[in-house]
């Protein structure tokens, strides 16, 4: 049988004030009209308690951009699931926060894109640096656990220093520093993101002498530099789910972009039967889909094999190895572009769009 | 900072981000954080449900004495208490 889910990733909608080049979001955003509605959200969050899910990231988008997100959040915590939502800040005021509380949010999880307000503002395509530090410190007025998530990469390795320091000022018991992975979005804008390796090095050197004092951080290992891949987040439909704004199931939120898959839907099947019985959540589950250096791999139940969506996207067969692998017989595909990273002056951002209105 | 001892007054209390859960598709107490949850053992999940800030250390050990006569508690239970301290999951 099937080892029972512990997560659920709820993006309540594609909609974002924001437009970040490597969002992780589909290229394909879900319109807003085809979103599911409080009472089916209700259900999934009922179903997903039912089946042993315990955690939920109320996410997006923006996920404040609904403007059920209380009532939703409320149903979440009914079903007994510890709730955190993700946000970009923007329309988070106290009473916002407040009324979420007493739904029963347990946690906020913030995203900024820079230290400073100039570059963080460029990155996420519009004018925000000001809102989210007014957020920050809505969050830390509150005294819920607060998360600060930062998505590295070029543009903004070289000022971690200053990143940590925010985030210790303002008030974040952790922070996530999250190298960009690069599918969707983020493998369109890889060549303006893609770090030179001495910028990843002289990061690591920084996260490595941090003294321990002030916010947890945790590093999101850069995998394009290792040659070791990132491990699948437990492997393969065996942690958690993601159900995008149309009610779309997935094993991971980078999926989307696998045209082959045919993920089920919550309007159609039970989570329950998608989590045991549907196809795409158990098109890559354990290790018997593997192929070449994996088979035999010693490493196979610690990484699964790397990730599913970037052998998909880099080789169009999500069965191979992980090119980030230095094992993969397609390694060049990521050493090349990493090497390359180091020369080319890098281009501008193509950023994420909502789709065009039809 | 927690102490490496147990003191007389303390009277642990889960810490907020902490939420304590029985898990019936699992059988099991957890402790649900951000980003983690954490699987106690069935004696672990009893101590943890007497962490209600009323209780000090030593109501503990006496209320857990009464079902379990004669377990090695009044070195067990302090011990287990500092290292969920330590942690960071009680206050
Ligand atoms: S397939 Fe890739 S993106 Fe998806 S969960 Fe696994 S590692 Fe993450
Ligand atoms: S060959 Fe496959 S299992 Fe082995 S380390 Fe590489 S990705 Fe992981």
């Amino acid at each position: 049988m099937t080892d029972a889910p512990w997560a659920l990733l709820a993006e309540l909608t594609h909609a974002c004030p924001l437009h970040c080049p490597y969002c992780s979001n589909p290229l394909e955003l879900v319109r807003r009209d085809a979103e599911l509605d409080t009472a089916e959200w209700a259900r999934v969050f009922a179903e997903a308690a039912g089946m042993g899910i315990v955690q939920a990231h109320i996410s997006g988008g923006e996920p404040l951009l609904r403007r059920d997100i209380v009532q939703i959040v409320e149903a979440a915590h009914d079903a007994g699931v510890y709730t955190q939502l993700v946000t970009s800040g923007l329309g988070l005021t106290s009473r916002r926060l407040d009324d979420l509380v007493r739904a029963g949010l347990n946690s906020v999880q913030l995203s900024v894109q820079d230290a400073r307000a100039e570059s963080s503002d460029l990155i996420a395509g519009r004018t925000s640096f000001r809102a989210k530090e007014r957020a920050a410190g809505v969050i830390a007025a509150a005294g819920l656990p607060f998360g600060l998530n930062v998505v590295l990469h070029r543009h903004n390795l070289d000022r971690l220093q200053e990143i940590l320091d925010l985030g210790a000022r303002w008030g974040a018991d952790r922070i996530e520093l999250a190298n960009a992975q690069f599918y969707g979005w983020a493998l369109r804008n890889r060549t303006a993101l893609l770090p030179a390796r001495e910028q990843l090095d002289r990061a690591k050197e920084i996260v490595a002498a941090h003294d321990g004092s002030g916010p947890e951080i945790v590093w999101v290992l850069p995998d394009y530099y290792e040659g070791v891949p990132k491990p699948c987040m437990g492997g393969w439909g065996a942690r958690s789910i993601t159900v995008g704004p149309d009610g779309t199931a997935l094993p991971c939120p980078a999926a989307y972009a696998m045209p082959d898959l045919a993920p089920p839907n919550v309007r159609d099947h039970s989570l329950a039967w998608i989590w045991a019985e549907s196809p795409a959540f158990n098109a890559y589950r354990g290790t018997g889909w593997m192929t070449g250096p994996c088979r035999e791999c010693p490493r196979r139940e610690t990484d699964f094999g790397g990730c599913r969506c970037q052998a998909f996207a880099l080789t169009g067969d999500a069965a191979r190895t992980d090119p980030a692998c230095g094992l993969s017989p397609d390694h060049h595909l990521v050493r090349d572009a990493a090497e390359a990273a180091g020369s080319v002056a890098g281009s501008g951002f193509a950023y994420r769009r909502p789709p065009p209105v039809r | 900072m927690p102490a490496d001892r147990t003191d007389g007054d303390w009277r642990p209390a889960l810490a907020r981000s902490i939420v304590l859960r029985h898990d019936t598709v699992r059988g099991a107490d957890l402790l649900l954080m951000p980003e983690r949850a954490v699987r106690l053992s069935e004696t672990g999940g009893r101590v943890l449900r007497l962490c209600d800030g009323s209780r000090t250390v030593g109501d503990i050990v006496a209320e857990l004495g009464e079902a379990f006569p004669g377990a090695p508690l009044d070195d067990d239970v302090p011990e287990f208490l500092d290292r969920v301290r330590a942690e960071g999951w009680l206050r």
